[in-house]
């Protein structure tokens, strides 16, 4: 009846409502990523330079650890992969999910900071895990500062941003779908490999996505738990802003880590796959 | 979307209520700014009593904020948000505030009880016959260790810190200056080197450093040598008095080969508000009875001499490890400030050292 006029105070509506998201990502997101751009072509004086990206280039140290970087980042990733999708597939299937997913978030609620001192009174050399094996008999072991630990912790404070997706998208397989899987003979193994396992992709990659990026500069942990054994791009940044206070050589590095996670994203995101799960 | 509103409607009542409690907290127990002396000092780094004994005595209100580097402390002062009466940095920072023309010319006719000071302070390099600094407390970087699991006299020196005995022991402090600067020192160097040749021989030094080193850390050094999470660590002597007082085990050792000297001096920054009251607390910080307090309740060295000669506990004062004799002072270099190209070469070998 009065379709024209309702859709367009709808559209009205939209754009009022659009106003607050397209303000926060003018100002938080475009305008830091402009000024850190503006402040990579700065050197120390405040004049127009490429000597910052050109350093980076050049530098072994700097190049290293970039290397390092996506090392543990890897690593960290594989780790919270190989644990949480087993474990999300089985969580979907148990009968209080609302309860699992509720533990699983409980943890994300404490600030990493509490976490990463938590580790360290467990982890320690009066810690309670080497109280344990002192009992045992097989003596104490240096746990804290090795790279281990930093897999350890990581992996543990990155986990349910790998799980949570990978469980949204299991559970939203529709289940007749796994049924006729089994109808036309497919045994389990089959039905997880051929069904569940391409349907939940896309969680999966959101999962990579959610931790990788992240895990790329971990800095506070590097120290805390990992003493500085282990350094990520997050070092270099940080001593660029507090103590060299060349923030031209920092905010280089920032884009370079944003560059890469930009690249991380492409590679991760299949558009193919996408088209083929929407219910369009 | 009804619900939408009314859940945001909720969160900003509660927002507005709990800005009002707020207000009017703060409102009730602070006075007009014109009575107030605003001190921008490290985290626990002075004897609450005298901040108490101090508005009792002045009828000012103090306002205390702390901060946890030099850097950060200099950012804030530099950009000026909040006028600060009273700032307490390290030398190295007090010689770029002087150089940027940050802080006031202190007025020595406004301050009494500077002759308490030990003389060899009043003509340190970064701030000669302190005109703009007036010292608060000082110490030395050296090396804590357990009796646990090193002998007594069994490290004496930076060089100890290399035997290879100590492999995967060592603990060191997260600061480019201070590492770099032992190794120099070790060397025979100078801490504020500049000289290329000298810089690369360091380099090659630290990286033999590397397999002895469990971690690099900051401030959590002091918990972990309590906890005896390692048998030596790499620290300033403030800190290491704290921990000796937690643990009867550990021991500090100023090298044989000197060390860093550094000062904590308070000053007035140039946009200060209260002048007045600024003066009125470094001279109240410099009548010896409350220098001993303070030294007393933080455990750092004060360079108090009266509070030194008369004062303090005679057990302190004559432990050479924290109050070492000065006519030794050339062995003690203070820094200074490197300037921008240097500061970022001993960060760069300090950045190597740890992918090491």
């Amino acid at each position: 009846m009065r379709k024209n006029n309702s859709e367009v105070s709808v559209q009205k509506q939209d754009t009022l409502l659009m106003f607050p998201y397209v303000m926060w990502i003018v100002l938080f997101v475009l305008a830091p990523i402009f000024l850190l751009v503006y402040q990579s072509l700065l050197n120390v004086d405040g004049a127009f330079t490429f000597e910052n990206i050109l350093r980076y280039f050049t530098s072994v140290t700097y190049l290293s650890m970039t290397f390092q970087s996506f090392l543990y980042a890897g690593l960290i990733t594989l780790v919270t992969l190989i644990i949480s999708y087993p474990a999300a597939y089985i969580l979907t299937k148990t009968e209080h999910k609302e309860l699992w997913r509720m533990l699983l978030i409980l943890p994300t609620w404490i600030n990493i900071l509490l976490k990463a001192y938590a580790f360290i009174g467990i982890l320690s050399q009066s810690g309670i895990v080497n109280r344990f094996l002192d009992f045992i008999g097989i003596g104490r072991q240096q746990i804290l500062f090795t790279n281990f630990s930093f897999l350890l912790v990581a992996s543990y404070i990155e986990l349910p941003f790998m799980m949570m997706p990978i469980m949204n998208a299991i559970s939203e397989i529709d289940p007749s779908l796994i049924q006729a899987s089994h109808d036309l003979g497919a045994n389990t193994w089959a039905t997880i490999r051929k069904v569940i396992l391409p349907l939940s992709m896309n969680g999966v990659r959101s999962g990579v996505q959610a931790v990788f990026i992240p895990s790329l500069s971990l800095f506070m942990l590097t120290r805390l738990i990992g003493g500085n054994r282990v350094i990520t791009l997050g070092t270099a940044i940080e001593q660029h802003f507090l103590v060299t206070q060349n923030w031209g050589m920092g905010s280089t590095i920032g884009i370079i880590l944003i560059v890469l996670m930009f690249i991380v994203i492409k590679l991760t995101s299949n558009k193919k796959a996408r088209r083929g799960v929407s219910n369009d | 979307m009804k619900k939408v509103v009314q859940l945001i409607l909720v969160i900003l009542a509660l927002i507005l209520l709990l800005l009002g409690m707020d207000r009017y907290m703060t409102q009730s127990s602070s006075h007009s700014a014109e009575g107030t002396l605003t001190i921008y000092n490290w985290g626990d780094y002075i004897d609450p009593s005298l901040i108490t004994a101090f508005e009792k005595e002045t009828g000012l209100q103090v306002i205390y904020e702390t901060f946890d580097s030099n850097e950060a402390m200099y950012t804030k002062v530099q950009q000026g948000g909040t006028a600060y009466d009273i700032v307490i940095p390290s030398e190295y920072m007090i010689e770029r505030m002087i150089d940027e023309d940050l802080l006031y010319k202190l007025d020595d006719s406004k301050i009494e009880g500077m002759d308490h000071l030990i003389e060899d302070f009043r003509e340190l390099p970064f701030d000669p016959g302190n005109q703009y600094s007036v010292p608060y407390f000082w110490g030395t970087l050296g090396i804590i260790y357990n009796d646990k699991m090193i002998a007594p006299d069994e490290i004496t020196s930076w060089e100890d810190l290399w035997k290879p005995e100590y492999q995967n022991n060592l603990l060191l402090i997260d600061g480019a200056r201070e590492i770099v600067g032992l190794t120099l020192q070790n060397l025979g160097y100078s801490l504020n080197s500049k000289n290329p040749t000298e810089l690369k021989e360091a380099k090659d030094k630290m990286s033999t450093l590397a397999p002895n080193v469990k971690a690099i850390v900051a401030d959590e050094i002091k918990m972990y040598m309590i906890q005896e999470e390692a048998p030596i660590a790499v620290t300033f002597s403030g800190e290491a008095a704290d921990m000796m007082t937690e643990n009867e085990h550990l021991h500090y050792v100023l090298p044989k080969e000197g060390s860093n000297l550094w000062f904590d001096n308070m000053v007035i920054p140039k946009n200060a508000q209260n002048l007045e009251g600024a003066y009125a607390f470094i001279s109240f910080m410099l009548r010896p009875e409350n220098a001993t307090l303070n030294a007393e309740y933080i455990g750092y060295s004060s360079p108090n001499q009266t509070a030194i000669e008369h004062y303090l506990d005679k057990e302190i004062v004559n432990d050479e490890q924290f109050y070492p004799p000065l006519d030794n002072i050339k062995n003690l270099e203070v820094y200074e400030n490197l300037g921008q190209e240097f500061i970022e070469v001993y960060n760069d070998l300090f950045l190597e050292f740890k992918m090491n």
